[in-house]
């Protein structure tokens, strides 16, 4: 079910330089249900900014009913969210979309999962839920540069992890692919979230391949109304567009068109 | 006696409020949320003959307390939501109103005649005013000759009253309200959105991929009211207003100044709740004010 609720600010660091790790508590929690589903907050109850922001989800915890975004705070919206403080409510609507399906890879077998930058937090999760029912991941994050690296100890926690920065100033260097062609494929199914190209080059490399991506693009309801987040498709569906919104964000591989 | 009441061409409205055209799709996503039945009424998204999948991306924009669009009438055409979208909604107790939009006289004519018998649609709104589609839309709505001619059209084929959705994109919005009128509208829905682009600051390239988009929210309220002002003085039909409305404030406003009922956009976006809480919030602002019902508010700016 979709909620609406002013959520409570938990805790708020910064974990590399302009990235923000955001913890909320609230009952909209207890609705969270997959990997990969995001959230639209109000950042201000003025009307500037004026619209909601999605934020992915980076780690859930229904126990203390509390939830985790990691973000780049690089606009209006994001830099007064990362003026939050505990205590500080933030009116959040969600849980929102249908995230990674973790049914198709079962216990013992390797999952590989792919993050391109402010794409690597909804991995985490999903990594968990992984680890939790057997499966192996296998992490390939890059990142710009070595300030913006970010959750590499979280990740290398829950199994094989890869960090690879564009200017090569921290890991190896060039781009994610760099990394994979170095890497057996021996993984039963990929997961990725990050840049659209980056999302197309891992289409066209595990062609063979069961793959789950989760796409980006400017929402204006966040629910699937407005028809803002449209993407073409390909022939391989019987649908003219998705939604990224309220069809995806993740989409398995193949179905939109890159 | 139920104090927020309106009855309109071709409309009972249990309350005045509505979510636009274009903002709420045809419902089905707002009905997760609540019951639809609580709505005065459903301007459902444009409707054209065919299937149309809109403009590139990126549609949307914001600005200073707004936004920008370009979704282009992206719709599943005339069929698919008549059986559909119409059907589905049946099963709430809520008067539609169809958004009617085309390239072209005949586009209009079909769609109108169509979807005008289709049992829970009450009213038309005919969409003279997209400002983002190259052909049709505003090209009707910016000359009063051609908005006469296309609201005579329609009125010749449609089985419920026709309303029109006015430009706020013209020199004089009067002159086309009078046209519309003359051309036997039963109604006026206005404003649709004001033309404008943003711009990356950066690299210089518009941020929508249409270029140009139409303007929404909170920032085009004072432009809508002095429009829906000017035009209620004008026409005899009724007003249906709309234009950044987001707080109860809002809707009095829009009533005070000559509108029967009011249209929700943008603000759906950012409170999906919008419309039921101000559904909610209206007896008591009525109180406030002294008012004992929705009806004595309408053009009463104009009485003082």
């Amino acid at each position: 079910m979709i909620r609406q609720e002013q959520m409570q600010v938990v805790k708020q660091q910064t974990i590399a330089t302009n990235i923000f790790e955001l913890t909320l508590t609230g009952q909209l929690v207890l609705d969270m249900k997959q990997p990969g589903q995001f959230v639209h907050l109000r950042v201000s109850d003025q009307m500037e900014p004026l619209l909601r922001r999605p934020i992915s989800i980076s780690s859930i915890n229904k126990g203390t009913l509390e939830f985790t975004m990691i973000y780049r705070a690089d606009g209006s919206g994001t830099t007064l969210l990362s003026k939050k403080k505990p205590g500080d409510q933030v009116n959040v609507l969600g849980p929102l979309g249908n995230g990674f399906q973790i049914d198709k890879v079962e216990a013992g077998q390797k999952a590989l999962l792919v993050g391109g930058g402010i794409g690597v937090p909804p991995l985490f999760e999903l990594s968990k839920r992984l680890v939790e029912k057997g499966v192996q991941p296998i992490h390939v994050l890059g990142f710009q540069s070595e300030d913006v690296v970010f959750y590499e100890k979280q990740f290398q926690e829950l199994g094989e992890t890869h960090i690879v920065t564009v200017d090569g100033s921290y890991g190896s260097t060039g781009f994610v692919t760099n990394v994979l062609e170095t890497l057996q494929d021996d993984f039963e199914v990929y997961y990725s979230c990050g840049p659209t190209p980056m999302l197309g080059a891992l289409e066209k490399m595990y062609s063979e391949k069961e793959g789950y991506l989760s796409f980006e693009q400017r929402m204006g309801c966040g629910i699937g109304a407005c028809f803002a987040c449209v993407c073409d498709t390909t022939e391989k569906i019987d649908a003219d567009y998705v939604k990224v919104c309220s069809d995806g964000p993740v989409f398995p591989s193949g179905v939109v068109r890159v | 006696m139920n104090r927020l009441v309106i009855e309109l061409p071709g409309l009972s409205l249990k309350n005045p409020i509505m979510p636009a055209s274009g903002c709420f799709g045809f419902g089905k996503e707002y009905a997760k949320l609540y019951d639809l039945s609580q709505l005065g009424a459903i301007m459902i998204k444009a409707t054209t003959p065919e299937t149309r999948l809109g403009n590139p991306t990126p549609r949307v924009a914001e600005t200073p307390a707004g936004m920008l669009n370009a979704i282009g009438l992206q719709n599943p055409g005339l069929k698919k939501v008549m059986e559909n979208e119409l059907t589905w909604l049946e099963q709430y107790e809520v008067p539609i109103i169809a958004n009617v939009a085309g390239y072209t006289t005949e586009d209009y004519v079909t769609v109108a005649e169509a979807i005008s018998k289709a049992p829970n649609v009450h009213a038309l709104e005919l969409n003279i005013s997209c400002p983002n589609v190259k052909q049709g839309g505003i090209t009707f709505g910016t000359d009063p000759f051609v908005a006469e001619e296309l609201t005579k059209a329609v009125k010749a084929v449609s089985s419920v009253p026709v309303y029109v959705k006015l430009s706020p994109n013209v020199t004089d919005i009067g002159a086309i309200a009078k046209a519309v009128e003359a051309g036997g509208a039963d109604g006026i829905t206005m404003i649709n959105t004001l033309l404008g682009m943003r711009l990356d600051t950066k690299t210089g390239r518009p941020v929508i991929a249409n270029v140009t988009g139409g303007l929404s929210g909170p920032a085009i309220k004072p432009v809508a009211l002095r429009m829906v002002y000017d035009v209620a003085q004008q026409v005899s039909i009724p007003i249906i207003g709309m234009g950044g409305v987001s707080t109860i404030d809002d809707v009095i406003d829009f009533l005070s100044a000559g509108a029967s009922a009011v249209a929700i956009g943008t603000a759906n976006f950012v409170d999906p709740f919008i419309c039921p809480n101000l559904i909610e919030q209206l007896p008591k602002k009525l109180d406030e004010l002294g008012f004992d019902r929705v009806t004595d508010l309408v053009g009463r700016s104009h009485r003082l």
